[in-house]
């Protein structure tokens, strides 16, 4: 039986992390995302698990990968000037291949900005924001629903991919408070682990290595350094480096068809808005208003890896429209996938777009 | 077992340079560690960045090499989701003083069971000889040609003051209390810090009027004074000789402690 409730964003996340299994969050407090922190410190002492408030997003993060190797599901949560200091010990989690689940509940930046308003600046720092070639997953929920949900999956990618999986949320999904079903079962992951006798970091046909988890006997070294097979340090061989920066973008940028996660309405319009989190709310009030005039909505759940074939969901597409509460950051990818025209309609400050505002770009194409 | 079988073989030869103070201290810690009895697969070692740093990367256990100054943060993960692991963080002065400065002082804090072990050559090895908080006043490094200006820290003070439950200094010198002393912190629930002054010929040594390696490790023998003489000579109201290492147990206490087995 599904349960019927009632909360916040927010708390969905955090209902959502601990329904799969997480058991381990180390974080610090910022707005707008606190509010994760403080249901997983209310929740998970009774469940068994550890919560930690560490000194600084830098630690919070480590304290994550760390409790990551120990084979428990961790997760931590922040906001923009959190997440700008975890951007070192990302990249660490990506070359040592390390499941994680980072939530963002974005602010306005740059710098301290406003803490309090809604904004989705950092899908680009999330993609490229720690130094060196690499690919991560980025979920973006667009209601209290799919901060639940969308967690959950995260945590499941996380362990497939052996990576950071980050849930891109925004202030507003974040702090709005809907109704929301709780299933009782959720779709079930698992964190293969190294088979013994196989090289810790030799890969297979998914170009994801077994996990060699801390505490069975694998006697693993892991190190941020270039790495061979075994897991040692080969930090001046350019074959090396290249066939393993190489790997670590190829296991998520192939899958990328195959785990792609958007929803289509209207595939035979001619005007199509391209969203992902909450400014999809503003589409659907505006094709909610004008069931008739054929108004196309492409929604991102997952916006990394960029899955171009979501884009020929829609043949006759004339114009793309991208309404972004930043400057345009995700229309630039979508831009390089498409001979179709693509229109950012960028929006700061912290307020949503309104159905006015998106008609009006929209009848600029009519 | 003895010391030998906790080293990963075929990462042999290590990268320090001839002469290195570091390999004396991963001996004394494996030594210790040895006597513990611990199992390979409950026991991880960790670390951050720096030439004490790449320790682990030769010791046969799992091992967690991490980033800049963030070991101590990485550890508290590992050992609070399973506290029935043995954690061991190898450190350097630059590593945990520094950039790891506030990680330090909240583990402290915390008092976490973890026991660290600092490396502190008075330099920053791996980079190549720039000064670094433990640097002496007049020091010769890359970025203080002129000699360094800056005061130093007194890393088993401000262990001490931030909570640890055991704080120790010894010296490359001091084989056998610098293996009694790792083997106290790995024994005693806590936060244990254990400071080794070591010899970096290399980038601190031949800058500073330390020709021979084993120059530097005359200095240690010479200038340790036991803390407990040197407590002795302030009650008398003598002052303790300039440029000395005071060595020995500065604290043993029972704090409450985290991560702790039950
Ligand atoms: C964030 C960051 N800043 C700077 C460096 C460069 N770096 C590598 S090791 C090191 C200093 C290490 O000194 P110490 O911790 O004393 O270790 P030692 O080599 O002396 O044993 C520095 C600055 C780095 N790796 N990461
Ligand atoms: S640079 Fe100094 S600390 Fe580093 S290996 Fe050489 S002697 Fe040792
Ligand atoms: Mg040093």
């Amino acid at each position: 039986m599904t349960k019927i409730d009632f909360m916040q964003g927010n708390t969905a996340c955090a209902e959502g992390a601990l329904a799969a299994g997480c058991r381990f969050f180390g974080g610090y407090p910022i707005t707008p995302s606190t509010e994760v922190a403080e249901h997983m410190a209310a929740k998970l002492p009774k469940l068994g698990g550890v919560f930690i408030q560490m000194e600084d997003e830098i630690a919070g993060i480590a304290a994550v990968i760390g409790a990551s190797w120990t084979g428990v599901r961790a997760m931590t949560a922040t906001s923009g000037p959190g997440f700008s200091l975890m951007m070192e010990n990302l990249g660490f989690a990506v070359m040592t291949e390390t499941p994680c689940v980072v939530v963002n509940i974005q602010r306005g930046g740059p710098s301290t900005g406003q803490p309090t308003m809604s904004a989705q600046g950092d899908m680009l720092q999330c993609r490229f924001g720690s130094h060196g070639d690499y690919s991560i997953i980025a979920l973006s929920p667009a209601s209290v629903q799919e901060m639940y949900e969308l967690t959950v999956k995260a945590f499941n990618l996380a362990d497939r991919f052996r990576i950071p999986v980050f849930l891109m949320a925004d202030e507003i999904i974040g702090h709005m408070r809907e109704r929301i079903e709780i299933p009782d079962t959720i779709p079930a992951g698992e964190r293969k682990l190294l088979e013994k006798d196989t090289l810790p970091y030799h890969a297979g046909k998914d170009l994801v290595p077994g996990f060699p988890q801390f505490g069975k006997g694998y006697g693993v070294h892991v190190t941020g350094l270039t790495h061979d097979e075994r897991g040692y340090p080969c930090t001046t061989s350019p074959s090396v480096h290249e066939e393993l920066v190489k790997r670590l973008v190829a296991k998520v940028e192939s899958a990328r068809h195959e785990i792609a996660d958007f929803r289509v309405t209207n595939p035979g319009a001619e005007i199509i808005f391209i969203t992902y989190g909450s400014p999809a709310r503003t589409v659907e009030q505006l094709i909610h208003d004008h069931p008739d005039a054929n108004i196309g909505h492409l929604r991102l759940r997952m916006v990394w890896p960029f899955c171009e074939n979501a884009l020929g969901e829609f043949p006759d597409a004339r114009v793309f429209l991208v309404p972004e509460q930043n400057l345009g950051q995700i229309a630039r990818e979508i831009e390089r996938h498409t001979s179709v025209p693509v229109v950012p309609l960028p929006k700061l400050g912290g307020a949503l777009h309104t159905p006015a505002e998106l008609k009006a770009a929209m009848e600029a194409w009519r | 077992m003895t010391y030998t079988d906790w080293l990963r073989e075929d990462r042999l030869p290590h990268i320090y340079c001839a002469g290195c103070g570091n390999g004396t201290i991963i001996n004394c810690t494996l030594n210790a560690v040895d006597h513990m009895g611990w199992k390979k697969e409950d026991t991880v070692f960790v670390s951050g960045i720096g030439c004490s740093s790449r320790a682990p990367g030769y010791i046969s256990t799992d091992s967690l090499h991490t980033t800049h100054g963030r070991a101590l943060a990485f550890a508290t993960g590992i050992k609070m989701a399973n506290p029935g692991l043995h954690v061991v963080i190898f450190t350097g002065d630059g590593d945990l003083a520094a950039i790891g400065g506030n990680h330090f002082i909240h583990a402290c804090r915390r008092n976490i069971d973890l026991t660290v072990i600092c490396m502190n050559n008075q330099i920053y090895g791996m980079t190549g000889g720039q000064g670094s908080p433990t640097t002496p006043v007049g020091a010769l490094s890359t970025t203080t040609p002129y000699g360094s200006r800056e005061p130093t820290f007194d890393l088993c003070q401000l262990a001490s003051a931030a909570g640890a439950n055991f704080v120790s200094r010894w010296t490359s010198y001091h084989v056998k209390e610098l293996t009694r002393a790792i083997h106290t912190g790995l024994q005693i629930p806590g936060f244990s810090f254990i400071e080794a002054a070591v010899q970096c010929p290399t980038n601190y040594g031949r800058r500073n009027k330390f020709r021979q390696v084993m120059d530097q490790v005359e200095y240690f023998k010479t200038h340790a004074i036991l803390q407990q003489k040197a407590e002795r000579l302030k009650a008398e109201g003598k002052s303790v000789p300039e440029n000395s290492i005071v060595i020995g147990d500065f604290i043993r206490r029972d704090r409450p402690a985290m991560g702790v087995k039950r």
